[in-house]
């Protein structure tokens, strides 16, 4: 279970929010929005455990983050606004090394299912430099997929992507909810997800 | 893990090729600049020679390092580093690793040539190799730490020359004084070994410190 | 009585507490220093070596102390501030590192003026000019370093790694300087003999001592004060302050 308790931010000597609170249970999902500047992205990056709060404290099942560290980290997934892919390396490489990295090797039978899946079929061979945006996205999405983790804190997944990949990502995000998963996202666009559990959290 | 963050830099690397040899073409301006300030009488240059190729050295290792993470930092592979369940000191220490093959070694392996142009002997010119073999890993993990620090900072490319020549200083006194202790007919064993104390001292704690810094830039 | 030191580790009151403390730290620093300036310039006899061009040590030599130890004081505040995550300390090491690198720049310029009629030039590459050189680098690099980062936090954080980092390499360098000094003897002209002091002397730069002391309290205190008006801008203690019209 994911818990905020009292969650501050200041950046630089601006207060973008404070006595935030929430909690996630298995299952359940977490959609956070608000204006742009209110603190979104702050907000995912303290939950992945990026940065401290400036007050109160974020925890998992129980227990801060903080003293969790790599242990939180291997139950969870982030993908923010930087896809976190590389130009020079092509697209299975790229997931083959990201997911090493997030502590699941896979192989490259493995890597190319996963990439039929999310629709880059073909394209495994590429250097990601030559891809579309919203094919760079898909790349660094694969990874949900490929790393069997809880969690997945996700900024903004649906942008760039068109009709039928954000269709993909929905079914996707809904399977992994009915496996016991937990998201977290933000997202401008209505998106219907079905989910048992789903909570909204407005930052001003 | 560690052995595929090393993978992918040298990976990278390849596929950068112009980046490995701009580094190493600097150094071997550098080097060839002072023949043609300070003229060309043999004797001066031999005395100057230890000197010349180090300093040169660490402004090449210097003008690499902004590399070592900002592209990381920039297309986000940084941040899924640090929420890595891998301990981000051995990644750290992997990166440092990969950049010392990249950048470093090439020096080492180019400097003997250098030398020949100061007309250094022949054991000179292995002492040189040696010093410069230990010397410069020790330059890449202490320049890992200024690295992290200046990380997408205005400047940072000179911001972190200030930040990490100083700590270099120890590195370039014992580096180029073991080539003319060996050149005066001296011991020049406890350089070395000196270098070498550097060398595990900074293997053990610079990538801890780098890893911290890099998780303050990011916050 | 027990005094709550506590109460003092907030901004808020550490700025009033401070705002009391500057006057008199200032009125110790004017007064010991129009005195040892009187002991070192009128009472000190000449010396029979150097003449009257050693008066300098009344500057130099507290000037090179204060500078060592206000790096070793600005890296502690600043470990302080990383380790416990109070922000005042590291407000006092982003204080200290000016006044330390003008006592470290002070040292210099007065050891080169000191050099010329001793050794007829103004600088030599001697191991404690050399060190301290490089001390004013490392300050540089603090101070650039801090000064390139805008979020106060990160500053404070970085700022704090790179002087412990500093402060463990200063002996090595500090060593490593003295090595190459002695590998290179024919440059040097030995300055450590310590010629036996008249006692009037030795009092002379003592009371400079506690002078640039006082000195460096006052202006860092000042300087603390600044910074936290600065960064405490948007709270409500400071609102309140520039209703009142005091800032």
């Amino acid at each position: 279970m994911l818990q905020g308790i009292e969650v501050a931010c200041v950046r630089g000597d601006r207060e973008l929010f404070k006595g935030v609170n929430f909690s996630l249970e298995m299952g359940g999902l977490l959609q956070v929005s608000g204006p742009n500047g209110s603190g979104k992205t702050s907000l995912l990056r303290m939950m992945c455990g990026l940065s401290l709060p400036a007050s109160g404290e974020i925890r998992w099942n129980g227990v801060s983050i903080g003293t969790l560290s790599e242990e939180y980290f291997a139950c969870t997934t982030y993908i923010g606004h930087l896809a976190g892919v590389k130009d020079d390396l092509t697209v299975t490489e790229n997931l083959c090394i990201s997911s090493a990295m997030a502590g699941f090797e896979i192989s490259s039978d493995d890597a190319s299912n996963v990439l039929n899946t999310i629709g880059l079929g073909g394209r495994e061979h590429l250097p990601v430099k030559v891809l579309s945006q919203g094919q760079r996205r898909r790349v660094a999405l694969a990874r949900l997929l490929a790393c069997n983790t809880t969690l997945w804190v996700l900024d903004e997944p649906f942008v760039a992507l068109d009709v039928a990949a954000v269709q993909l990502l929905r079914e996707i995000l809904e399977r992994h909810l009915q496996q016991d998963g937990m998201v977290v996202m933000t997202t401008h666009q209505e998106i219907d997800i079905n989910a048992s559990l789903i909570t909204q959290l407005q930052l001003s | 893990m560690f052995l595929w963050i090393i993978k992918r830099d040298l990976l990278l690397a390849v596929r950068r090729r112009s980046d490995v040899l701009i580094t190493l073409f600097f150094f071997v301006i550098v080097v060839s600049l002072f023949p043609l300030s300070v003229g060309p009488e043999m004797n001066l240059l031999r005395t100057m020679a230890p000197g010349v190729v180090w300093v040169a050295a660490l402004l090449a290792s210097m003008l690499s390092l902004n590399r070592m993470f900002s592209s990381d930092y920039q297309d986000g592979t940084l941040e899924q580093m640090l929420i890595s369940p891998q301990s981000l000191s051995f990644l750290v220490l992997g990166k440092t690793l990969a950049h010392w093959l990249v950048t470093g070694l090439p020096l080492v392996l180019m400097a003997p040539v250098l030398g020949i142009q100061y007309d250094l002997p022949g054991d000179a010119l292995f002492v040189l190799v040696i010093s410069l073999l230990i010397g410069t890993p020790v330059l890449s993990l202490i320049g890992a730490i200024g690295a992290a620090l200046t990380l997408g900072l205005r400047g940072g490319g000179v911001l972190v020359s200030l930040l990490v020549l100083p700590l270099y200083i120890p590195i370039l006194i014992f580096g180029s004084g073991a080539v003319e202790a060996n050149m005066a007919g001296v011991d020049f064993a406890a350089h070395l070994s000196l270098i070498g104390a550097f060398f595990f001292v900074s293997l053990v704690f610079a990538p801890w410190v780098a890893a911290w810094s890099l998780r303050v830039s990011l916050e | 009585m027990a005094i709550n030191w506590f109460k003092y580790s907030s901004p808020a009151s550490f700025y009033s507490l401070a705002g009391k403390m500057i006057p008199l730290f200032a009125a110790a620093a004017i007064i010991l220093l129009i005195m040892g300036l009187y002991v070192g310039f009128f009472v000190a006899p000449t010396d029979f070596q150097q003449g009257e061009a050693y008066r300098i040590i009344f500057i130099h030599v507290p000037a090179a102390w204060m500078s060592m130890f206000l790096y070793v004081v600005m890296a502690c505040w600043a470990g302080f501030g990383l380790a416990f995550n109070t922000r005042l300390s590291s407000m006092m090491a982003t204080a200290i590192a000016p006044t330390g690198a003008m006592f470290t720049f002070l040292a210099l310029w007065t050891g080169s003026l000191w050099g010329k009629p001793m050794w007829g030039t103004w600088w030599v590459w001697d191991a404690r000019l050399t060190s301290e050189l490089i001390l004013l680098f490392l300050y540089i690099g603090f101070m650039s370093l801090q000064a390139a980062i805008d979020d106060p936090r990160r500053a404070d954080k970085a700022g704090a790694i790179i002087a412990l980092v500093g402060v463990v390499n200063i002996p090595i360098i500090y060593f490593s300087v003295q090595w190459w000094n002695t590998l290179h003897q024919g440059a040097s002209v030995s300055v450590n003999q310590a010629p036996a002091m008249a006692s009037t002397m030795l009092m002379g730069m003592l009371i400079m001592v506690f002078a640039s002391w006082m000195y460096s309290i006052a202006v860092i205190l000042k300087r603390v004060r600044i910074i936290i008006l600065e960064r405490e801008s948007h709270t409500a203690w400071v609102a309140e302050l520039q209703k009142e019209g005091v800032v």
